[in-house]
């Protein structure tokens, strides 16, 4: 099987790589790269993401051809598809981090900041938060309810259909931080940064 | 709930532990690597390495050191110590440092922490402020706490802040190394000036200056050197306390 990590100038993604290849060990192969022909040619794909939504999109829009072959590969051919932070946060339609700025549009939604309630709340959330999970997702196999993850996020995910949520934490409010939508997923905590919990995650991912 | 952290700081010097833990069933009490992984398998919410490196020709092992952890511990890292520019960030990171902490280089090129963050997101960027009391305000010191700026502590943080650092790491100057506890009036100071959050350093001695530092510091994490190494308290040991005294934090 081929696993591959979307490289596209998003920012630092050595811990995205280390823990894939930590968890994959010898039985699946990683590939980090945005060469189209790999990514068509792969079994799953994961789309990382840091800096802020603009810059995000910017960096996937400069690589021609890019968000069209990753929309053919999780729309057209619903292959796996896992948005880690700024990654999930593409699939809204609209990001609203230092101007507007038209996301991937794959889950209906938008992205705003997370109300600080007038500096109540430090922002960005940094930080290990408990996840409440509101639905059987594939990749929470063996995950506890309440289990820790670490985020670091000025900037919230609100999708419009909330049946996709799998999971919120509280932050100020309930902020949602993981999505399932058939066979695209979404983190906006790191599960590459979450500890034991979080190679689980990917685990499940590599395992789907 | 966001649960307060705790962080061990481990100084490295030409690619070893100067101050390290001392167990005794440790291979090599003085490879950062293996240090780090006791940390983060002993519940450590994020890693620090302090590079405190002197000469020129051997800074460039810590990028071999953060590449080796990052390979085993899977939890935030960050490194500080003798990052000047941009091109030092992005090596750190690309080597595996989820953050770096700039202290100097901040001081005497407020750009830096301006591109950077620009550059790779305010997440991975820390400013570390060095202070000391003089009179009734606190100043900024820099190269390793050697020389006084004259820069007034409050209003750096909260420029620090308007550039782009993602959180601060606030350090006493009179405190570090004393072992009598966080200079708490600084750090609530600085903690009430701005909105991100501030990791309060210097001084810890016991588990109880940890309470202080999150209850009355208004800290959101705590970062302790000393009373990590030689195993006085084991970072298990500190959250149970913490949890003892209602702290929320991650077990």
């Amino acid at each position: 099987m081929n696993v591959t990590i979307v490289d596209y100038n998003s920012g630092n993604i050595s811990s995205v790589i280390n823990s894939f290849k930590e968890v994959a060990a010898d039985k699946v192969n990683i590939e980090v790269t945005s060469d189209l022909n790999k990514i068509k040619l792969s079994d799953k794909v994961v789309l990382p993401g840091q800096g802020s939504f603009k810059s995000c999109v910017d960096a996937l829009n400069k690589i021609n051809g890019l968000t069209d072959t990753l929309s053919e590969f999780a729309i057209d051919n619903k292959k796996p598809l896992l948005g880690i932070c700024v990654g999930l946060q593409m699939f809204a339609d609209i990001g609203y981090e230092e101007i507007e700025t038209r996301g991937l549009g794959w889950i209906s939604g938008k992205v705003s900041k997370i109300d600080n309630q007038n500096g109540k709340y430090k922002l960005p959330h940094i930080g290990w938060n408990q996840i409440n999970i509101m639905k059987d997702s594939k990749i929470f196999r063996n995950i506890k309810n309440n289990s820790h993850m670490y985020f670091v996020h000025s900037y919230e995910f609100i999708p419009e259909d909330k049946k996709v949520i799998s999971a919120t934490t509280n932050y100020s409010s309930n902020i949602v931080c993981s999505v399932e939508k058939e066979n695209i997923f979404g983190t906006q905590f790191h599960p590459e940064k979450s500890d034991k919990i979080g190679l689980k995650i990917i685990d499940n991912f590599i395992n789907l | 709930m966001l649960k307060n952290r705790i962080i061990p700081c481990l100084d490295v010097k030409n690619g070893r532990v100067v101050k390290g833990i001392n167990f005794v069933d440790l291979k090599d009490a003085g490879d950062p690597v293996e240090q780090a992984k006791i940390y983060s398998d002993g519940g450590a919410d994020e890693i620090c390495f302090l590079d405190i490196t002197a000469s020129n020709e051997n800074r460039d092992i810590i990028y071999d050191v953060v590449e080796k952890t990052s390979k085993k511990c899977f939890v935030p890292l960050t490194v500080g110590g003798g990052i000047r520019n941009v091109e030092d960030i992005n090596k750190l990171l690309n080597c595996g440092a989820d953050k770096v902490s700039i202290n100097t280089a901040a001081v005497e090129n407020p750009k830096v922490v301006i591109d950077s963050s620009k550059k790779f997101g305010s997440q991975c960027i820390v400013v570390a402020i060095d202070a000391k009391k003089n009179g009734d305000k606190w100043e900024i010191f820099t190269h390793g706490g050697r020389n006084n700026s004259g820069i007034n502590a409050l209003e750096y943080a909260k420029k620090m802040e308007e550039n782009g650092a993602g959180e601060l790491l606030v350090t006493s100057m009179d405190r570090d190394g004393t072992q009598v506890g966080y200079d708490i009036d600084l750090m609530s100071k600085i903690s009430s000036e701005v909105n991100i959050p501030v990791i309060a350093s210097g001084g810890v001695g016991n588990l109880d200056h940890l309470v202080d530092g999150i209850k009355l510091g208004k800290a959101s994490a705590v970062l302790a050197a000393s009373i990590f190494h030689y195993g006085k308290y084991s970072v298990k040991q500190a959250k149970d306390y913490l949890d003892s005294k209602g702290i929320p934090v991650r077990i």
